[in-house]
């Protein structure tokens, strides 16, 4: 338990972001060749998956593009891009970029497009399909476009050369065209995403016709539709150089009152946004947003005990359980120990008790123990909780693994009930539980008592000679963490009527952690927006999202998430603002060339370090 | 009980893996000195701070405080009855602003919780006023060197001297009776050593301070302290002015006598 | 070896009464039980025996044996893997959280080695001679996960703090099974049966040979690795880099090599354990890594972590406890369906041992930089 706990702190030299940072210069073939070896591996990997199959149905383009090719396709590309990319140590002068990029993207291309050639060849002479379950003639269907395989091989070949070549020349063109192009194929793909909302949404601002044109009758984008997004955006973007960030930085470096204005004028906005949004969608639409939200929920609970304290809570799900279990004995009348049957706000006082008490149960063997000691023990105390709800021995409490069913809603005032048959009135529930959540994140960051966190996060032992009891600090933070998790599972066993053991699993926590790792540990604003793009988007462990298809995928996704933004992004793709706030230029780039923050070309240094993000989210 | 030091050991002893880092040491502050700790590499400076301050525990012996023995207290027990210290590697709170690092420093001294926080209670205003406006007052101790834009900034931005400061601004703002100073000047040029020998001066003329600093640099020794204190191999082998000290052979011998050779 | 003296608590806060009160209540509850179990052993008339449980019918001297052997072979299960999680914590100083994968790859690619060659018809015509073949090829493929592993997710990782590479190697965790999942399906998959001869009960002692040959399997591959790292140049500078990485680089020792060769031998060892599991259960599934890892995880700290004698003590003692303790101390206590409760005892046992002698059984041997 030395030095810094922060995960985001990193020493100087260990910043080596993976495949992008081999030093300057220093054989540039041969980290280009492990890219083509890298790119090949991995684009077999997802052929063999099944993805190409499972994810065809899904239209992207209309005639010309499925979700299943973009799976195929995006690799090359993104790999091109990455194979020209020369780090450069910030404050070094730049390489001159030249044929090179344009002949290593082309290679990488290539190489995948080669390893896909070679998988259609194998599915066509073998069949293995006695391991790998995806092995068959959908496969070979979709990777030789149904015709011979010497066709699919030329085909391929061609793709990736020429895909992987165009993405290597990006280096060349002008940076505004650069961004005009990224913003054009991050526009399309994600205007096809989110199709469901916005076609739900256009219909009940009665602009449906518009949302027609847009979409296909038979899902994702028309061409039309496609191009015209796709000239809209490039023009925005190549022309509105910084424009977003200009306008955040002036934002943020306002004064006193008028900065209190603004700040309260978005507030306002964002809640205006928050009451009217319901009302325009529909049931589905609704009922993703409810799921949405009760993770939001969950990730803001993480984000105090992981984010703001540093304690690496695996087993957060308990919380999440002990709230979904205490509704359920308290106000369902099917519960088979004692059945009160409170009405729901009146059990939400009994859950903040158990979820006090579970929290200070299970905070007080492990917060004198090393970080990584209690993470697994936490976990451990997660899944002896399900084990507990699930076992025969207290099944006479909690009805083992038959649950307890026919929990009521929540009845508000008596003006109306919430349950789960009605979305939009569950929407307005979590929306009310996430405003507390953020309300008192927003509060305790600012107080005495954050800052005590936020100090045993950065270095324990100096937080504790600087007069902080981290004991006493840590237990608060799991303790606060645990009750706003347990308010999730209030409303989760009221909006789904019934609850299992099967609902906790230790997945969840994991799923959590990604999405505020994602976010970005210990940035509200950045935990909210994680949330809602992962779990809107991919989806809940068992809540389908809105790319319904790639279900069967999410959890590897996830998972390759979770990895890949620890290597290299480990502070989150929404930058803290706060923490940059009034960060002079010239002092930010002699910090960043300090740590030797290693970066791809000629990204704007320092002042919008915002803009860089979208850019590498793209 | 005037007669009494601030600080005091008895017969304090560590031993690590074998190695004793100190041998019975007896070691006496009294209130309002200024005391300097000199000794080769080694010689169980840094591990006797570390025993005062409770980041580790003694193999035996006692250290007393106003009179009252600290052992086995936890370290923030040990800073709320009014110890500080800084640290030779400077261990800020690299993320935390300026400001925020001498707020959270106050943690002892003040009282609100989750609820006032919550509430946002009068008292917990009164109280985050009351803390800032400290945490102003102990930054600009130093001037303006850490004052205006650089309140907000956060401490891994500031320049080395700049850290070293905040680090002593920090221990300032746990409103200690002691402090104590774990190579102040290390990595600072002559002016800004000069500079800081002339503020831990005023740390006990005008902050009503004790002090003890451990420093290798012996122009700050020489101007600062009114007693030095030799240690080798966890043992005193000499104590009493600079002058004195610095003429004793047997400091000669095991400490200047090395810098002689090895400037 | 533990060089940091504890700080001797004269003032005890409400934690840690409360902490003194759970480990007290723990041992008590440990104590009843078994002091339950006891008393009907001697006299199941007893009414000490049926104090809590009128039902208990306690174990016959078979069954109890039986326990114990079933225990010992999965400890030593558990054992080889928990070799991998405490030879990487000795010399990285970060619990690697997908080693549990490591060893589900070893059991997965033994399945599918094995079912090929029970197609083939070697399986039962040469079974010692297929079992030699699936171990190898389970150690390769694990050896090579691990390996990768390393060099794609840690190496960058190297110098930052343990909670990044924490967090990472859960991440790590999540794609590797997830990755079996999309690859071989989400259904359990079975090994082919084993021969008569193995599965059935030896008079002298009522032994199931497939313990006996686990057991023995790794008892070998614990001796095989005690060589290698005791006697030979590689062993000489693993130890030294987890002694201290910067020393031994300075002493002309390759730390990154070493640091590759510290995960392939974790992983070689897991892809045993992996085989053996098969040999056990004869069924695995994406999830088989995730138990048996934090169990696993689990015996390294009962041992202690970082100390590889200690791994393979901590393995057999959890693997015991985990067998024996629902029915001895649970079960006389009046606890129904213990054996649903069988991994809640696994991770209590790890509380247990945190709670009450935090550097394990036997002491830790971590490198410096972790002592501080």
């Amino acid at each position: 338990m030395t030095a810094v706990t922060d995960p985001t702190a990193r020493a100087a030299g260990a910043d080596n972001p993976g495949l992008g940072a081999r030093p300057v210069g220093d054989q540039p073939w041969r980290r280009i060749s492990g890219m083509v070896a890298i790119g090949a591996l991995a684009q077999m990997f997802i052929a063999l998956s099944g993805m190409p199959v499972g994810l065809d149905d899904r239209t992207i383009i209309e005639p010309v593009l499925s979700l299943g090719y973009l799976g195929l396709v995006w690799l090359p590309l993104l790999m091109g891009y990455r194979a020209g990319c020369e780090p450069v140590l910030e404050g070094m002068p730049v390489h001159a970029k030249g044929r090179r990029e344009v002949v290593a993207g082309a290679l990488v291309g290539i190489g995948a497009g080669a390893s896909i050639s070679i998988l259609v060849l194998l599915l066509h002479n073998f069949d293995l399909r006695d391991p790998l379950v995806n092995w068959g003639p959908q496969l070979a269907e979709v990777l030789g476009f149904g015709r011979s395989p010497g066709f699919a091989v030329i085909i391929w070949i061609a793709i990736g050369a020429g895909g992987g070549a165009a993405a290597g020349s990006l280096h060349l063109v002008p940076s505004p065209i650069r961004r005009a192009v990224i913003a054009m194929a991050a526009t399309v793909i994600g205007a096809a995403v989110i199709e469901r909302v916005v076609t739900d949404l256009a219909g009940g601002l009665g602009l449906g016709t518009a949302a027609d044109r847009l979409y296909a009758p038979r899902g994702g984008l028309s061409w039309p539709g496609a191009v015209a997004l796709a000239a809209v955006s490039g023009i925005a973007a190549g022309s509105g150089r910084g424009r977003i960030s200009r306008t955040r930085t002036r934002i943020q470096t306002l004064e006193g009152t008028t900065r209190t204005v603004t700040n309260a004028a978005l507030v306002v906005a964002a809640g205006l946004v928050a009451v009217v949004l319901p009302l325009l969608v529909g049931k589905i639409t609704n009922e993703l947003l409810a799921n949405v939200g009760m993770f939001v929920l969950l990730a803001l609970g993480l984000n105090i005990v992981v984010g703001l304290a540093g304690i690496l809570d695996l087993g957060y799900v308990a919380f999440y359980a002990v709230g979904g279990y205490t509704v359920a004995v308290l106000t369902a009348s099917a519960s088979p120990g004692i059945a009160p049957e409170l009405p729901w706000l009146a059990a939400l006082v009994g859950v903040v008790v158990m979820a006090v008490l579970t929290g200070l149960f299970i905070g007080a063997p492990v917060i004198r123990m090393r970080g990584d000691y209690l993470a697994i023990v936490t976990l451990g105390f997660g899944e002896i909780i399900r084990l507990l709800f699930l076992s025969d021995w207290l099944s006479g409490w909690f009805g083992g693994a038959q649950g307890i069913t026919n929990i009521p809603g929540v009845q508000v005032f008596g003006l109306a009930t919430v349950k789960g048959t009605d979305p939009r009135a569950v929407l307005y529930l979590v929306m009310v539980f996430c405003a507390l959540a953020v309300y008192v994140s927003w509060r305790l960051e600012r107080s005495r008592l954050g800052r005590a966190w936020m100090a045993i996060r950065e270095d324990e032992s100096v937080a504790e000679v600087m007069g902080v009891n981290t004991v006493n600090a840590k237990l608060l933070a799991f303790v606060v963490g645990a009750v706003l998790g347990s308010f999730s599972g209030a409303i989760f066993a009221a909006k789904v009527g019934s609850i299992f053991p099967s609902s906790f699993l230790i997945l969840i926590s994991i799923i959590i952690l990604v999405v505020v790792i994602f976010g970005g540990m210990g940035n509200v604003v950045g935990v909210i927006a994680g949330a809602v793009v992962l779990v809107g988007v991919l989806g809940g462990p068992r809540q389908p999202g809105l790319l319904q298809e790639l279900s069967e995928y999410k959890l590897l996704v996830y998972g390759a998430l979770l990895v890949w933004m620890m290597i290299q992004r480990p502070e989150g793709l929404v930058p803290n603002v706060g923490r940059n706030r009034e960060l002079h230029p010239d002092e930010f780039r002699q910090d960043a060339w300090l740590r030797g923050r290693a970066s791809c070309g000629e990204h704007d240094k320092g002042a919008n370090a915002a803009d860089d993000s979208e850019a590498r989210r793209r | 009980m005037n007669s009494e030091p601030i600080l005091q050991t008895r017969n304090l002893s560590v031993t690590f893996g074998g190695l004793k880092a100190l041998a019975d040491l007896d070691f006496a502050v009294e209130k309002g000195e200024i005391v300097s700790v000199i000794g080769p590499n080694g010689a169980g400076k840094t591990t006797l701070f570390n025993l005062i301050s409770a980041m580790t525990a003694p193999s035996s012996g006692d250290i007393r405080f106003e009179g009252s023995s600290i052992l086995g207290l936890d370290p923030n027990q040990v800073t709320a009855r009014g110890i500080a210290r800084t640290f030779q590697n400077v261990r800020l709170f690299a993320k935390m602003t300026v400001l925020e690092n001498v707020m959270v420093a106050q943690h002892c001294r003040t009282r609100q919780g989750v609820l006032g926080a919550l509430l946002y209670t009068r008292a917990f205003r009164r109280e985050e006023a009351e803390i800032r406006a400290y945490g102003h007052e102990v930054l600009s101790f130093f001037g303006s060197r850490l004052t205006g834009y650089r309140l907000d900034q956060p401490a891994s931005v500031l320049s080395y001297a700049n850290r070293r400061r905040l680090e002593i601004a920090r221990a300032m703002a746990t409103r200690p009776e002691l402090i104590l100073l774990d190579e102040p000047v290390a990595g600072m040029n002559p002016v800004e050593s000069a500079q800081l020998t002339e503020l831990i001066a005023r740390l006990r003329d005008e902050w009503g301070l004790t002090v003890v600093l451990i420093e290798h640099d012996m122009s700050v020794v020489r101007d600062v302290s009114d007693r030095v204190v030799v240690l080798d191999h966890g043992e005193t082998i000499a104590g009493g002015s600079y002058r004195d000290v610095s003429t004793d052979p047997a400091v000669i011998e095991a400490y200047l006598g090395r810098r002689a050779e090895s400037p | 070896m533990a060089v940091t003296t504890r700080r001797k608590r004269a003032s005890r806060t409400r934690i840690d009464w409360f902490l003194v009160v759970l480990r007290f209540t723990a041992l008590a509850v440990i104590g009843a039980g078994l002091l339950a179990f006891v008393a009907q052993q001697i006299d199941p008339a007893n009414p000490f025996a049926r104090w809590a449980n009128p039902d208990a019918t306690g174990l016959t001297g078979a069954q109890f044996q039986g326990l114990v052997v079933a225990g010992l072979s999965q400890g030593a299960m558990y054992g080889l893997i928990a070799l991998g999680y405490s030879m990487v914590y000795g010399v990285l100083g970060f619990i690697n959280f997908a080693h549990g994968e490591v060893f589900m790859v070893g059991a997965m690619t033994g399945m599918i080695a094995s079912n090929k060659l029970a197609d083939a018809g070697a399986w039962e015509s040469n079974f010692i001679g297929s079992l030699t073949i699936i171990v190898l090829v389970a150690i390769a493929a694990s050896t090579a996960t691990a390996v990768v592993m390393e060099r794609v997710a840690y190496r960058p990782l190297r110098g930052s703090p343990y909670l990044v590479a924490l967090i990472t190697s859960i991440g790590v965790s999540f794609f590797l099974q997830n990755v079996s999942v999309v690859l071989l399906g989400p259904a359990a998959k079975a090994y082919p049966a084993l021969p008569e001869w193995l599965t059935a009960k030896r008079t002298p002692l009522e032994i199931e040979g497939t313990r006996i040959l686990v057991i023995v399997v790794a008892g070998v591959s614990m001796a095989v690795l005690w060589f290698l790292v005791e006697r030979t140049r590689m062993g000489r500078s693993m130890r030294a880099v987890a002694e201290d990485k910067e020393i031994a680089a300075l002493m002309g020792i390759n730390v990154d090599r070493t640091i590759v060769t510290t995960f392939a031998v974790g992983g070689a060892m897991a892809g045993v354990a992996g085989i053996l599991w098969g040999i056990l259960f004869r069924s695995v599934i994406h999830t088989t890594g995730f138990l048996p890892g934090i169990k696993a995880f689990s015996a390294a700290v009962v041992g202690g972590i970082g100390n590889m004698g200690g791994a393979m003590a901590g393995g057999v003692t959890l693997g015991t406890a985990e067998a024996v303790g629902p029915l001895t101390i649970l079960e006389p206590l009046g606890v129904v369906g213990v054996s649903q409760l069988r991994d809640a005892v696994a991770f209590a046992v790890l509380i247990l041992v945190l709670l009450i002698r935090p550097s394990g059984l036997f002491g830790e041997r971590l490198s410096t930089e972790e002592r501080a």
